[in-house]
């Protein structure tokens, strides 16, 4: 269907060429008007001009008019003059001697009269002609209403092509009406020179003419609008030719074959072809994200959908787009993209020179458009109001008064700062949720407001939360900012760190969790220090390790002279941590030998990581510290349990010692379908198992779907895995972070418009090909009138100003400047 | 004194020389033996004096300061003559950022004391000298600066010593033969002496140092004024209602400061006579150069205008006699006769005390009135030696406002900054953080640093990237124009690129003979910012630091050489560049090309989902998510993210993937995350090379 209704577009062309060979040699007949009218032919049009005697006047309409004659052959419309003076006078002559008319004809009826400064050059005359000839063709409008009158009828039913042109007889109007010959009966043409209703259009640059196809034919709901394309080239016949062809290309193709032989319209017409290139699995999104890129394109490439799997020849393996440029001697090239915007950034920052994209296409590239989500979201949220009242806002005058005289969490923020306003959301969540329970103050300062403060605290970037309390320095908060975590430092912050266990009696109280009882939920574990009273130094290191750790982990210290009683229940020799894990209801005993700060810290951490945990956005960084390849368990929904005991069994074996074992719930966790989605495309039967090596390689394994999660099938595929058996699934992308799209490139915009300056300097120097730029920039020029006109003010002032030189001149002896 | 008149009396040096200056200790009083030796000498304790006294204070160095007069500020006592200043005292603005108030301050110097604002001085917006005066005074004592009042030095010199830490001490002696041998020498004498112009009948004139202020005396008066700056019309303005007509003379056409945005031209509060001349009154502007001119008083006492070189051939005749250009041009514009001739040509440094030795040398012919200094405002012939305040205003002359309280509040501190890191080791203060924190950091800067903001292109932040670019030094208020030494002025490194972030008026905005007015004066687009008229903030990115030859060879009109690569943040017009698509994005967009990485900020969520399923992070991620400082985001801002595609719509996904109206968002075809896009062609790519 394609190359076809190509085929005919160029016949279309080739006969016009050969008209213009043939005709070439054709000049208008001079008939006198009796012998005129009895020439006329029915049906056939021809624009005649009557005279009455030669004058300079006519001279130059007649030169305009025997060159027009040829093109308007090409129409079937005919040229000719009638002599008014050789013979007896017509009424079409009219009487006054240098008054000359021009009349178009339909057979021997006169359709039109044309006084003939209308026609005062060659696209003038071709404008004006085929306007008049093509009335029903080509509707003109001066309203909106016009406009949207014609939409609305032909929804369903045809398509439109509406244009403005900054005048009548223009030769972008020639170029409109010659289209119109053309695709006449097959669109509805409508005309404007009224810049209202273009600009209640488009925002686009009204100054220059424009030309938009209107898609209304499918358009089967009638309060729909019409899809609307801008043509974007500059309105020549030929540019409007190829742009109505490629808007009758179909928008999207489907191809299986090999992208280098493909042709359609597009490449013909010298546009090059986007190929998206999907997979039969993911087809529907695929078509949907080509369907998205093609309306982005329309007019300016062909889209073309190529599934992988339906493919014989070899692409690259991560490439998601294929260019090809019509231009013969380019490669072909595979592209791996990561946003469509970059496609059209691609195709058309090394299209050539003639297409380059000047800048203010950049604003196309939605370079202008958020694309950080955090600060899309706070922005779209603005509007809400926040009870910010639950939290206490701070000023220069008042913060030390409140922090000096009360335990207070301080929220240092900028209103202007996206990352710290979407915290302030959780932050003010967790007010909420402490309201009348808590007696730490809830603060918060706006460092756009109160910016000494802020740099007092030593604040110089946002969000900070500092925690101050009497005699103590004040602590910055290094956790998630969010709410949950947020709420369970502050909860945690309520008991000093590490707490002080007085009796043999509380400890056990303390172990078994009942001393605590609300902040288990907080801290799933008790830390316990076991020194005898004699070990000052090591309480000295595990008490400034239980600072650290506050708000994190709950950590005390019993070092009464009953100690050994706590040891020996627990088989551990002094000094000692006990660990509690209150889920688990196990209480587990390390020794500490000399050890540092440092090393309990890192104890209690790793100690705090659990064998098999359950994945979480939030505690994912926590489990990526161990550097070991993932095995994750993907589940809907909570855990088999049967697979969580042979899990848990390999790993009390220490067979899993390779990898973190971890399972990941998809209701808790939905952003997992993600995950999943990335690795297998599509969304897999659950559960499954997957290792996914993030740090070396980056290469996802898929436990077999086929083999059930015994013991040994586990292990076998995992020795497997190791001895580089299996071939990975996935293999992640392993590229850096780029900027995801350019920056507006001020330098050269400075460049361009300096060496346009220099260029208008030297006028002789503007190239035939420059003068259509040259055009678009009367405001500059208006500015350099503007700028003499003021130089020759500034000399009518000076004549009064050097006064003093006009009088000196007669008496002076030296030249001395003034 | 012995040593420079005694020894050309002696003639021969060598052995005789000693003997001087034997005789010269001999002569002195008995309590002046041996100088004093401070680190630091500040001369004159005006405002430039006292701030510089202030950071030596804070930073406890020994340092003085010497002030002939009683008080502080003694310039203030007697100038301006009519007694209002026309610094503006905008005591309200809307806002309580402190620092973004000093913006609109042009009166109080820099502490750390609130109560130490002018605003609590005067409620005036133009405030009364004598509001300055007791400010000054109040901010000597209350923050115990060291003053020597009643101190006159009459002489500088320099003493050659290697184990001085310049090489050489400056020897300071007082009026009363006291010697004073100080380290480094701060210069903030500012402009004590009249300028005058010597012409034939100069003798008539009256100046503005002493002419009265008082209207009654110049009733029914023809009165010519010479000058045409603030002084000038300040005395015009207080006289020009009772004269029969008021004629200005100057050598060049009147700058009004609201055209060239420089605050030391004629300022609008003084320009009623401007009003009356242009709406055809009887006063009247004349341009003239006044060393070409003459005055010639006639036997009742008035005074004609005539030309030197008339004199010069008549010089020996009576007044009557000498030739009037209204003689030979009758229609010549100063024919009448004046009563009163009032000289204001504003003032200029005085180097009378400064030894030749010193090599300290007026400016160029359009700062001739200034010391000429370097950029880091330390002399060109002298180490070690620095001129403050409004004496160092050759640095800026008729560009910012280094000459005046609020610009050379800012200079000070610069020049103190630079002598810690020189003299004492303590490296210029400088925060440092993780790259995506820099868009914040800058956006915070222009929003609110009263420094950039007054002293434009002469003063900028720089941003000194680290290795890998992974973090950044944020560096505020270096002296631009030495960006070349700035590893020495500053003791950090800048090895793997900068920016400097600077204010800028647009290129072709300011301007005596300049429509600031003209209708399409403002730009609203980002994107073309780059034509922005009003003051704006312009980043500039180099990758190497900048030579001293770039810096001096600079294309003409660029405050720095050519950078690598130059945003401009659109002019705003309440000078709030805080929009997140108009301000913010397109500086990220710069930064992260510059930079070639990613530098949007994510939610905990996403940055989970890269972590699973990209082998590399985004940076914000990185340092955030990955060391448990993830943001997390509450539920109505993910409803925002989803319903904008930035976020996942993890309730849809997989159950109706693909949906048809499904933004194909962030994350591209196939409905997964692609890998991040191939390089954009960021600055940082070699093509872009210049």
């Amino acid at each position: 269907m394609m190359p076809s209704s190509f085929s005919v577009f160029r016949a279309g062309i080739s006969f016009v060429m050969m008209c213009i060979f043939y005709t070439s040699a054709v000049d208008s007949p001079e008939l006198s008007p009796q012998t005129f009218f009895s020439t006329l032919q029915p049906g056939k049009a021809t624009l005649v001009y009557f005279c009455q005697a030669e004058s300079p006047r006519t001279s130059m309409f007649l030169e305009e008019l025997n060159e027009a004659a040829k093109p308007l052959q090409d129409y079937g419309i005919s040229v000719a003059k009638v002599n008014c003076v050789t013979e007896e006078t017509s009424r079409y002559c009219g009487s006054e001697k240098d008054l000359i008319k021009a009349y178009l004809f339909r057979g021997n009826i006169p359709l039109r009269e044309f006084p003939t400064d209308t026609l005062f050059d060659v696209d003038a005359i071709l404008a004006h002609v085929l306007f008049a000839l093509l009335f029903n063709e080509v509707k003109y409008i001066t309203t909106l209403g016009d406009l949207q009158n014609i939409e609305n009828a032909l929804k369903g039913k045809r398509n439109i092509a509406f244009s403005y042109v900054r005048a009548i007889g223009t030769p972008e109007h020639r170029a409109v009406m010659e289209a119109a010959f053309v695709y006449g009966t097959t669109y509805q043409f409508v005309l404007t020179t009224e810049i209202a209703v273009l600009e209640s259009i488009g925002p686009e640059d009204i100054e220059y003419p424009h030309l938009y196809f209107f898609y209304c034919k499918q358009v089967l709901d009638l309060t729909q609008p019409c899809r609307r394309i801008l043509m974007k080239q500059s309105l020549t016949t030929l540019n409007i030719h190829r742009f109505i062809k490629t808007m009758e290309a179909p928008l999207l193709t489907e191809v299986a074959g090999d992208p280098t032989q493909v042709s359609t319209v597009h490449l013909q017409l010298g546009l090059p072809l986007v190929f998206i290139v999907g997979q039969q699995a993911t087809y529907e999104a695929d078509r949907t994200t080509a369907e998205w890129v093609a309306w982005r394109l329309l007019g300016k490439a062909g889209v073309l959908l190529l599934l992988r799997d339906s493919l014989e020849v070899d692409i690259p393996h991560d490439t998601n787009v294929i260019i090809r440029r019509a231009e013969e001697d380019t490669q072909v090239e595979f592209l791996a993209l990561s946003h469509i915007d970059l496609i059209v950034f691609h195709l058309e920052s090394t299209m050539n020179v003639e297409e380059m994209v000047k800048y203010e296409d950049m604003a196309e590239l939605n370079i202008e458009i958020q694309d950080d989500e955090v600060e899309e979201t706070v922005y779209r949220d603005r509007k809400r109001q926040l009870p910010l009242e639950l939290t206490l806002e701070l000023t220069e005058e008042t913060f030390h008064a409140t922090v000096t005289a009360s335990d207070s969490i301080v929220l240092f923020y900028a209103g202007w700062q996206a990352v710290s306003m979407a915290f302030l959301q959780s932050y003010i969540d967790v007010a909420i949720k402490l309201k009348g329970t808590s007696t730490m103050l809830l603060a918060r300062v706006n460092c756009a407001d109160w910016s000494h403060v802020c740099t007092e605290q030593n604040v110089t970037e946002f969000p900070v939360v500092k925690m101050y309390k009497e005699g103590q320095n004040p602590v910055s908060y290094t956790g998630m900012l969010g709410t949950e975590d947020l709420l369970k430092f502050i909860q945690l912050n309520r008991i000093s760190c590490p707490v002080n266990i007085t009796s043999v009696q509380e400890a056990e109280e303390y172990l078994n969790g009942e001393l605590y009882k609300d902040l288990i939920s907080y801290s799933s574990m008790s830390v316990l220090g076991l020194f005898s009273p004699t070990m000052t130094r090591a309480k000295e290191e595990f008490t400034e390790a239980g600072s650290y750790l506050k708000g994190y982990v709950t950590t005390g210290i019993y070092s009464e002279e009953d100690v050994l009683r706590l040891s020996s229940k627990y088989t551990v020799t002094l000094p000692a941590l006990l660990l509690a894990r209150h889920k688990e209801g196990k209480i587990e005993s390390i020794p500490l030998v000399n050890v540092h700060v440092h090393d309990i810290v890192q104890i209690i951490t790793n100690a705090s990581l659990e064998t098999f945990p359950e994945i979480t956005v939030e505690n994912l960084p926590t489990y990526l510290r161990l550097q070991k390849p993932l095995l994750i368990l993907f589940s809907d929904g909570g855990i088999d349990l049967q697979h969580e005991k042979t899990i848990l069994r390999l790993a009390k074996k220490k067979y899993l010692d390779s990898v973190t074992p971890c399972w990941l719930n998809l209701k808790k966790t939905p952003v997992g379908r993600g995950v999943l989605q990335a690795y297998f495309g599509t969304l897999p039967p659950l559960p499954l198992l997957v290792v996914v090596n993030l740090h070396s390689g980056g290469h996802v394994f898929a436990f077999p779907s086929d083999q059930a999660v015994t013991k040994q099938n586990l292990l076998l595929w995992l020795k497997k895995l190791e001895a580089g058996l299996e071939s990975p699934i996935k293999v992640l992308p392993a590229q850096e972070w780029k900027p995801p799209l350019p920056a507006y490139d001020f330098l050269s915009m400075m460049d361009a418009a300096a060496s346009e300056h220099l260029a208008r300097k030297v006028p002789e120097c503007i190239k035939e090909t420059d003068m259509h730029e040259s055009d678009k920039e009367q405001p500059d020029d208006k500015s350099a009138i503007t700028e003499e006109s003021i130089g020759t003010s500034k000399m009518k002032h000076s004549s009064r100003s050097s006064w003093l030189e006009e009088i000196k001149k007669p008496l002076r002896h030296d030249n001395q400047e003034l | 004194m012995g040593l420079s008149t005694v020894a050309p009396l002696w003639g021969a040096p060598g052995l005789l020389l000693t003997i001087a200056l034997h005789l010269a200790l001999y002569l002195r009083p008995a309590q002046a033996w041996a100088p004093v030796h401070r680190d630091y000498c500040v001369l004159g304790a005006g405002p430039a004096g006292l701030q510089m006294a202030y950071f030596l204070q804070r930073a406890g160095r020994d340092y003085m300061v010497f002030e002939r007069a009683p008080v502080p500020g003694s310039f203030f006592t007697r100038y301006p003559r009519h007694r209002k200043l026309i610094s503006i005292n905008k005591r309200y603005t809307g806002k309580t950022n402190a620092e973004f108030n000093l913006r609109h301050d042009w009166n109080s110097l820099l502490s750390h004391d609130p109560r130490l604002l002018f605003r609590h001085y005067s409620d005036a917006y133009y405030p009364d000298a004598n509001d300055m005066v007791r400010y000054l005074s109040d901010f000597a004592e209350r923050l115990g600066l060291h003053v020597l009042y009643n101190t006159t030095i009459a002489h500088v010199t320099v003493n050659k010593d290697r184990g001085a830490w310049n090489g050489h001490y400056f020897i300071l002696t007082d009026h009363r033969g006291q010697a004073y041998q100080c380290s480094v020498l701060l210069v903030a004498t500012g402009l004590s002496v009249p300028n005058q112009v010597d012409f034939p009948g100069s003798e008539y004139v009256d100046g503005y140092e002493s002419v009265s202020v008082d209207p009654k005396d110049f009733e029914g008066q023809n009165v010519l004024i010479l000058g045409r700056g603030n002084s000038a019309f300040e005395t015009a303005e207080n006289i020009f209602s009772v004269t029969n007509f008021i004629h200005m003379l100057s050598r060049s056409r009147v700058r009004l400061s609201w055209a060239t945005h420089y605050v030391g031209d004629l300022r609008a509060i003084n320009n009623g006579l401007l009003d009356t001349y242009q709406l055809k009154s009887l006063d009247g502007l004349l341009e003239s150069d006044l060393t070409d001119l003459a005055i010639v008083k006639d036997h009742k006492g008035k005074f004609h205008i005539t030309l030197k070189l008339f004199m010069e051939e008549f010089f020996n005749q009576s007044s009557d006699a000498i030739p009037l250009p209204q003689d030979n041009n009758d229609n010549f514009a100063m024919r009448v006769a004046y009563d009163r001739v009032i000289r204001c040509l504003g003032w200029k440094f005085d180097f009378s005390i400064f030894s030749k030795s010193l090599r300290l040398s007026s400016g160029s012919e359009l700062s001739e009135k200034y010391p000429l200094v370097r950029a880091s405002y330390e002399s060109k012939g002298s180490r070690g030696l620095f001129i403050l305040g409004t004496a160092s205003h050759s640095v800026d002359y008729r560009k910012s406002a280094g000459g005046f309280i609020h610009g050379f509040r800012y200079t000070v501190r610069a020049v103190h900054r630079l002598l810690e890191q020189r003299h004492h080791g303590v490296a210029w203060p400088s925060t440092e953080h993780p790259i995506t924190h820099l868009a914040s950091a800058i956006i915070r800067r222009i929003n609110e640093a009263s420094g950039l903001y007054q002293m434009f292109s002469v003063l900028a932040d720089v941003v000194l990237l680290k290795e890998n670019a992974t973090t950044f030094e944020y560096l505020e208020e270096f002296p631009m124009q030495m960006l070349a030494q700035l590893e020495t002025i500053t003791g950090k490194r800048a090895r793997h690129g900068l920016f400097v972030i600077n204010m800028e008026y647009g290129r072709n905005y300011s301007g005596p003979d300049k429509d600031v007015f003209f209708s399409d004066r403002s730009v609203g687009h980002m994107e073309d910012a780059w034509l922005s008229n009003f003051l704006h903030p312009v980043i500039y990115y180099y990758r190497h630091l900048p030579t001293e030859q770039e810096v001096r060879f600079r294309p003409a009109g660029w405050p720095l050489p050519r950078p690598s690569a130059l945003h401009h943040v659109v002019e705003d017009f309440l000078t709030d560049w805080t929009a997140p698509v108009g301000h913010i994005l397109p500086l990220r967009r710069f930064l992260e090309n510059c930079l070639d990485t990613d530098l949007r900020s994510f939610y905990a969520e996403s940055c989970f989902l890269f972590a699973l399923t990209h082998q590399k992070l985004p940076p914000f991620c990185q340092q955030g998510y990955l060391r448990t400082q993830g943001l997390v985001g509450t539920e109505s801002l993910r409803q925002h993210g989803v319903e904008s595609g930035l976020l996942w719509d993890s309730a849809t996904m997989g159950q109706n993937q693909g949906a048809s109206d499904q933004r194909p968002g962030d994350h591209g075809p196939g409905g997964h995350p692609l890998a991040p896009g191939p390089p954009v062609s960021p600055f940082n790519s070699n093509k872009e090379e210049l």
